[in-house]
């Protein structure tokens, strides 16, 4: 029954004091956790409120954090991996741990951390923004988030059980394969990945759906608030781009679990194949957690410039364009796989291109903050920051996608710098802004901008002192994935001062934490729902939003319609009579998401360790839940009027009190 | 309220500055020193490095005022009492000005890509390089965790460092028997992947005589980090010399010897006074299951 186990130590990581440090800790915050729940009497609050709620702002905080829980743990494995680069010949890790660290540290931060935080601000903001009640698939929504947890958790379980995956954050076969990776590390990898995956789809459809059917009476396409283009070229991008992780997966596990031969290095298997598949999803996937954070800052820009956004059909032209090209440029990941002349200059012009729509936004949000009135704010600070950060990583891009010039960055610490600028300086920034941006949104209440702004110069400062020394690295020969190098290379000066910026970075989200617990504290309540003087819909209802958002349905006529409703107040027009309060029609909570995503966890854990006695009950247990999902009938409910009216008349009499 | 926004403009200007000033200088030092990318001892690694140079300055040609643009705006517009700048709340269209910075990109990426594919198709790496001399094949395995050198004409190998002639171009064939790697010499010119079951062409030639850092680039595993040699380029005359050394050491690499040094681990530079023929052929048809169709009927 446990095939595979020969002693406690396959299951258990052990031997390792810095992972038994782990384990313990794990245990005694599990232990804490539950003495909490029980001692306050919290646990059918924790169920009725959170673990079965299909409200798309719980999910959406729930996306939020465990984005963060799962930031901590990409960064230590960050921090850890400079640390043992700071100094030559050093013997801090092992070859084998440094090449888990780097692995997860991949995997979770574009994976369980970019990923979740991004779906978690499309929950916060999306239906808010469009003067929708919810998403357009309630349950799947909740689906989504939970498939996603666990399968986070499930890989994340590889640190403490069976031993952590160690082929890089895409797994390249052959080193992947069974062969040269007969642990389980590398199962726990695909199956964290498919389960979290099947959840990202469906976050894809699910808001596909949603601003296409559920938009306010009024809001055309072009009416849209930018966030919600740009949600809605992310998520088309999902439906074209995941489907191919899904398969890519799914052939790798049939090379390890039934002996096949897609991507073996024998019996005709290629695993060149694998890296074009994989890079299929990997580069649409870069666009995918970026364009949102290009949508953020088109708020934010706008918002705290006092001004309209600037160009927006162009911005809306260059999204979509930017998410159709995402498709064409895969192999300039692999110009040195020597596919020949006409391939690599093919990809290396498409991969350019890409540039261009990117600086015409540049442009755009510069021309939003000219003639306007900039507030810096923590939010508008991050999004001035990104301006700068991503030119650089830009110009750093296009010198990459020079096929021939590629030849020597590639592999290199050149590179490296390269990715982090954008995905730090573009999505990082990008989402942190969203987060500070909607923070009073989602719990009516603000965070503190004092510690706000020490977190952003920690995090900025500490950025370019960890990843400017690496662009020089990468042209002194450095390359990726060394867990170690010698004295004689000269290397180190340069890898100390990354290392000293990134524990910057470290400090920076220390700060974070801070902020947001002396927040909690303070609780300086916002009582106007429109915290920031904001623009779009989401700033016309309190905060927090009540739980069907709007009382009566939007009528929309303009871009940015709260913004010239203010404005028509102001100038004392009178705005059309709102209609009358009608019963509102919601979904009602379901503890399905979450057991079938409990399921999927135990399918997940007897495959990767090759136990069917396990895996095949859960998978039937996956497919009862789906059953009884399909015969629940009584899955809705209405809001009585008096309701309604008794929670619209509370928020006003907070308003009231104030102003 | 307003004190608080005139400390933090204060912190702005305090801190913006000298980080746009690091960050040139960090650019800048760049090209000082002596990076090995930026320092070429051959034709393919000075093509590389212009083609860098040229991509950097015209990007440079546009990011820089951009981004001197963005400080001056974030500047001039700050919400402040009593700024007396332009403002514009609901200006947020203009034909020309879009037109204009579709156009600076569009130009800026033409121009690049040109210069791109004309050297796509000069550099590529399967090109013999022009010479008047023949040039020297060696051919490159990559291993768990070492790298097997092999002279068919010299019919010696060596495992970790390689000797090559100077100013004669070198054919490397390239394959591996082991995860995918990288074969890079960066001060003589860009990297190409090492596949089992594939044998690629790298042209590389060194103009002077240097002892020059190689190292598989591509991670392949646990002690990927061994995976270093040192390219050692000299005179003919003492290449000649060289060879004949080698044929003198003691051992020879058989068809065992070889399977043993196929497994995965670290290994110390090795020396060998011949291989068995057809070796590296032997390596890279090991995984090719399609023979083509006439050999089957042999």
């Amino acid at each position: 029954m446990w095939g595979n186990l020969e002693s406690f130590s396959d299951f258990f990581v052990t031997g390792d004091p810095m992972i038994l440090g782990a384990q313990v800790s794990i245990a005694l915050a599990i232990i804490a956790i539950v003495f909490v729940l029980t001692v306050f009497k919290k646990w059918g609050w924790l169920w009725r409120e959170w673990l079965t709620t299909v409200d798309h702002k719980r999910v959406g905080i729930m996306y939020i954090i465990a984005s963060i829980l799962m930031l901590f743990r990409g960064g230590v494995d960050a921090l850890l991996m400079r640390l043992q680069l700071a100094m030559p010949d050093s013997e801090f890790l092992h070859a084998e741990h440094y090449n888990q660290i780097f692995t997860t540290h991949g995997v979770i931060m574009i994976l369980f951390m970019a990923m979740p935080l991004m779906f978690g601000l499309f929950n916060i903001a999306v239906p808010l923004q469009i003067g929708a009640r919810d998403v357009a698939y309630p349950f799947l929504n909740a689906l989504s988030f939970w498939l996603f947890f666990f399968g986070a958790m499930l890989f994340n379980v590889s640190f403490i059980i069976g031993g952590s995956p160690d082929a890089g954050w895409l797994a390249y076969p052959p080193l992947s394969e069974l062969a040269h990776n007969p642990g389980v590390g590398q199962n726990f990898y695909i199956w964290g990945i498919q389960i979290s995956g099947i959840g990202s789809l469906a976050t894809g459809v699910n808001f596909v759906v949603t601003i296409l059917k559920m938009r306010a009476p009024g809001m055309t396409l072009m009416k849209m608030p930018m966030f919600t283009w740009s949600v809605l070229s992310s998520c088309l991008t999902i439906l074209f781009a995941f489907p191919i992780l899904t398969v890519t997966m799914a052939l790798l596990f049939l090379d390890r679990f039934l002996g096949a031969h897609f991507f073996t290095l024998d019996a005709g298997g290629n695993p060149m194949m694998y890296i074009n598949l994989i890079w299929m999803w990997g580069h649409p996937e870069v666009y995918i957690v970026v364009l949102p954070a290009f949508g953020i800052f088109s708020e934010v820009v706008a918002t705290f410039s006092r001004k309209k956004l600037f160009g927006y059909n162009s911005m809306v032209f260059a999204m979509i364009s930017i998410a159709v090209m995402s498709f064409f440029t895969w192999a300039h990941h692999f110009f040195t796989m020597g596919s020949g002349a006409d391939v690599n200059a093919f990809f290396a012009v498409t991969t350019m291109v890409i540039a261009i729509p990117t600086g015409v936004k540049i442009f755009n949000w510069l021309f939003t903050m000219f003639r306007g009135r900039i507030r810096f704010t923590t939010p508008m600070l991050w999004t001035i920051a990104f301006i700068p950060c991503f030119i650089v990583g830009g110009m750093t891009g296009v010198m990459l996608s020079v096929a021939p010039a590629d030849f020597q960055f590639h592999n290199s610490y050149f590179l490296i710098a390269h990715f982090h600028q954008v995905l730090i300086g573009g999505v990082a920034f990008g989402y942190f802004a969203g987060l500070y941006y909607w923070w009073p949104k989602m719990f009516g209440f603000a965070l503190n901008e004092h510690l706000g702004k020490w977190a952003f110069w920690l995090w900025n400062i500490g950025f370019y002192v960890c990843f400017m020394p690496q662009y020089v690295l990468g042209l002194d020969g450095m390359t990726r994935r060394l867990y170690t190098y010698d004295f004689d290379m000269g290397w180190g000066p340069l890898n100390l001062v990354s290392t000293i910026g990134g524990f910057l970075m470290g400090i920076g989200f220390l700060f974070q934490v801070w902020q947001i617990a002396y927040s909690i504290k303070v609780h300086k309540r916002d009582t106007t729902g429109d915290f920031w003087d904001g623009r779009t819909l989401e700033w016309s209802i309190p905060s927090p939003a009540p739980l069907y958002n709007f009382a009566t349905d939007p009528q929309v006529k303009d871009v940015d319609d709260w913004w010239e409703t203010k404005q028509k107040l102001a100038r004392g027009e009178k705005l059309p009579p709102k209609p009358a309060l009608a019963p509102i029609h919601m979904p009602k909570n379901s503890a399905i998401p979450f057991i079938m995503s409990v399921f999927w966890f135990g399918a997940g854990f007897g495959l990767v360790w090759d136990w069917l006695w396990m895996a095949i009950p859960s998978l039937i247990g996956v497919a009862v839940c789906m059953l009884a999902r399909s015969f629940t009938y009584d899955d809705d409910y209405y809001i009585p009027v008096d309701e309604i009216k008794r929670t619209e008349e509370a928020a006003a009499a907070l308003k009231g009190a104030t102003t | 309220m307003r004190e608080m926004k005139t400390t933090m403009r204060r912190k702005l200007t305090k801190y913006a500055a000298p980080l746009l000033i690091m960050l040139m200088m960090v650019m800048l030092s760049g090209c000082s020193t002596n990076m090995m990318v930026l320092d070429p001892k051959g034709p393919v690694g000075a093509d590389q490095r212009d083609l860098i140079y040229i991509t950097t300055i015209l990007c440079a040609i546009v990011m820089v005022p951009v981004i001197l643009l963005t400080a001056w705006i974030v500047w001039r517009y700050r919400d402040t009492k009593g700024n007396k700048a332009k403002y514009m709340p609901t200006w947020s269209h203009n034909t020309t000005a879009e037109v204009i910075w579709w156009g600076i990109p569009i130009v800026i990426i033409g121009i690049i890509a040109v210069f791109t594919v004309k050297y796509t198709y000069e550099l590529e790496p399967s090109k013999p390089l022009e010479s008047d001399k023949e040039p020297l094949v060696i051919e490159a395995t990559s291993l768990d965790w070492k790298w097997l050198f092999t002279y068919p004409e010299q019919n010696i190998a060596t495992v970790n460092y390689i000797h090559i002639p100077e100013d004669r171009p070198i054919e490397f064939h390239l394959t591996s028997d082991a995860p995918m790697n990288s074969f890079w010499v960066p001060q003589l010119g860009g990297q190409i992947y090492t596949m089992s079951g594939m044998s690629m062409k790298l042209n590389l030639q060194a103009d002077e005589p240097g002892v020059y850092y190689g190292s598989g680039a591509n991670f392949s595993g646990e002690h990927f980090a061994d995976m270093r040699f040192e390219v050692t380029a000299t005179s003919d005359a003492e290449f000649d010399k060289w060879v004949e050394s080698i044929k003198a050491v003691p051992d020879a690499l058989t068809l065992e010897g070889y399977e043993k040094l196929a497994e995965p681990a670290s290994s110390p530079v090795l020396s060998f006074n011949s291989f068995p023929e057809g070796l590296y052929d032997k390596i890279v048809n090991k995984y090719v299951v399609d023979k083509p169709a006439h050999q089957h009927g042999e």
